[in-house]
């Protein structure tokens, strides 16, 4: 996949992607969408076009262990998250709902750099500052979740976790 | 090679030795959800071909978010996961019984050793009563009822060892917001707490569970104490019968972390807007003026959180600039409050009491902040937004530190109330 950045700071809570009160009505991330990142900064919804990438700092995702957070990311159209580290359960939600998330030192890349981004490699290149960035490749398990479009489809498949553990 | 407490709870979940960093797929004892999370979770397992969940007796929905219900919405919602229990027949919390957590441990569906997954990141509280209790989404909550089962990363231990006497006016959640402020709010991820020392065997049950409940505010899986005999006596006192063996760390189990803390030096502790890791001693934000005090929430709504607070409380008038609300933590906290006096005490004060549930910790409802508001409040995230209004500015704290605070309509030192 490839995208555009926008760039964001440390420990990005899941209250600052989404916050509570919004998926209090309905749990539909299409509905909600339009509150994405909404007390972090107004402006960056709007801008979000297709495919674009998130690119943040450590502990993206920390706090609640709301679905609706990767949810409504993945609904804005948003291709992938890379961060230094992760929420624990905001990194199990994005697998499991087949939006990529990937570990790497993202302090060189910048708001509007062009990323491509292969999840399986665990590789980015950054097209803008011409650089390849390694990424922690993910674990078998999780590809074979990812390659199936997320645990829904793998459990409509399978009925049961048959994947390879390492 | 010596295990930990957790990586014990994984060996015997997916019958095999298994140690930090090994992928498992282990069997769950008990899943939980709530009217947060519940109905995306069922519309997931639909998803899914879910037609039967794997085993009713092992599953429950707890209605403690958005209760009573404020709108048609929500009640929808909450009717959503009425049929769907009934149609399954998995265990139903009714609005009114408490916050899932408190549910869960006092009903005795939690046995020191088991594994337990709850669509809530505070599912890490049971870790107090020696069982791995861990938070998932939608998605792993609809895959665990569908099959009992879930994978998991085993987790690495950080190892947290307490010395020191308790100091009077210093309470569990001061202790437990200075250890945030040295783990910071991502240091503990992707891996479990163990506390242990001589100031964590004279801690009492509901100081353990604050603990518990506030490791994953550092970013753990879970939050996990040995079994002793306060465990014991807390089972015994709840009418919950022993069906599991209680799990104890080796001696030479290996730690990727150990921290030592002096809890007999930790003075009265504050969480400061809008990190739970920016903490500075009380003597820092003396008098900053507080509009609404909360007492409550799965981290200190418990009977001593309600007692320490009545003690302050007790014969005195709330400050007129300052609302307080109390939510005790569930219906049998309640009921011990209301038989002891602490209730009547705490409205005589000026107080308002809501409903057992999760109150306004979440924002959703029951009582949210003004536009420039500074809330004192007892609960574990302070995140901007989080009680429903990002123009708000939440502080934690203990439960004397909130009803000192009330009382005088700033942020006070309880210890000058002894
Ligand atoms: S009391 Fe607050 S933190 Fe605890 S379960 Fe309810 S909303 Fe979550």
């Amino acid at each position: 996949m490839k995208g555009r950045v926008h760039k964001l700071g440390d420990d990005i809570n899941t209250d600052y992607i989404i916050a509570g009160k919004n998926k209090r009505d309905t749990y539909d991330p299409q509905v909600i969408a339009k509150h994405l990142f909404e007390d972090l900064d107004p402006t960056l919804y709007p801008r979000i076009k297709k495919g674009d990438i998130i690119v943040a700092g450590k502990n993206f995702g920390c706090g609640s262990s709301r679905e609706a957070a990767p949810s409504v990311i993945q609904a804005a159209g948003i291709s992938a998250i890379i961060a230094k580290s992760f929420g624990r359960i905001f990194f199990r939600n994005a697998i499991n709902i087949g939006l990529p998330v990937l570990e790497c030192d993202t302090s060189g890349i910048e708001d509007g750099d062009e990323l491509e981004v292969d999840f399986s490699k665990g590789v980015i290149i950054n097209h803008r500052k011409r650089t390849t960035l390694p990424a922690k490749k993910p674990p078998q398990a999780i590809l074979s979740i990812f390659r199936e479009g997320g645990l829904v489809n793998y459990l409509r498949n399978h009925k049961q976790f048959e994947f390879e553990l390492e | 090679m010596g295990k930990t407490i957790a990586e014990k709870i994984f060996s015997t979940h997916c019958k095999k030795d298994v140690y930090a960093n090994d992928l498992v797929i282990a069997e769950i004892d008990y899943i939980m959800a709530h009217d947060g999370n519940g109905p995306l979770a069922i519309d997931i397992f639909r998803k899914m071909g879910g037609e039967k969940v794997f085993d009713p007796g092992k599953v429950a929905f707890v209605l403690d978010h958005y209760v009573p219900s404020p709108n048609e919405n929500v009640t929808r919602i909450h009717d959503t996961i009425r049929n769907f229990a009934k149609e399954h027949n998995c265990q139903l919390y009714e609005v009114g019984e408490g916050i899932c957590h408190q549910i869960m441990m006092e009903k005795g569906n939690i046995q020191p050793g088991g594994l337990i997954v709850g669509s809530d990141s505070h599912t890490c509280t049971y870790g107090a009563l020696n069982a791995f209790g861990t938070g998932t989404g939608s998605t792993d909550f609809a895959a665990a009822m569908l099959t009992g089962k879930l994978w998991f990363k085993v987790p690495e231990t950080v190892l947290i060892n307490l010395s020191g006497k308790p100091v009077p006016g210093v309470y569990a959640k001061d202790v437990i917001l200075y250890i945030a402020s040295l783990v910071k709010a991502d240091g503990a991820t992707y891996q479990a707490m163990e506390f242990t020392g001589d100031y964590v065997t004279a801690m009492n049950m509901d100081g353990r569970f604050t603990f518990s409940n506030m490791a994953v505010e550092m970013g753990a899986k879970a939050g996990l104490f040995e079994f002793d005999d306060y465990t014991r006596d807390w089972f015994e006192r709840h009418g919950i019968n022993l069906e599991n063996e209680p799990v104890k760390s080796d001696g030479d189990a290996g730690y990727s972390l150990m921290i030592q803390v002096n809890a007999g030096e930790v003075v009265p502790m504050i969480a400061k807007p809008h990190t739970v890791d920016n903490v500075s001693p009380i003597t820092d934000v003396l008098d900053t003026p507080i509009n609404q005090a909360y007492l409550g929430t799965c981290t200190n709504g418990r009977f001593s959180d309600l007692e320490i607070a009545h003690r302050i409380l007790k014969g005195k008038k709330i400050h007129k600039n300052t609302r307080m609300f109390v939510a005790p933590a569930s219906r049998k906290v309640y009921l011990e409050a209301i038989k002891v006096g602490i209730i009547e005490d705490m409205v005589e004060a000026g107080a308002i009491i809501i409903p057992p549930g999760c109150g306004c910790c979440v924002g959703a409802c029951n009582g949210i902040p003004g536009d420039g508001e500074k809330v004192i409040s007892t609960a574990n995230r302070n995140f901007k937004g989080r009680m429903g209004n990002s123009k708000a500015e939440i502080y934690l704290a203990s439960p004397a530190t909130v009803a000192a605070s009330a009382l005088f309509g700033r942020i006070t030192d309880p210890r000058t109330l002894l």
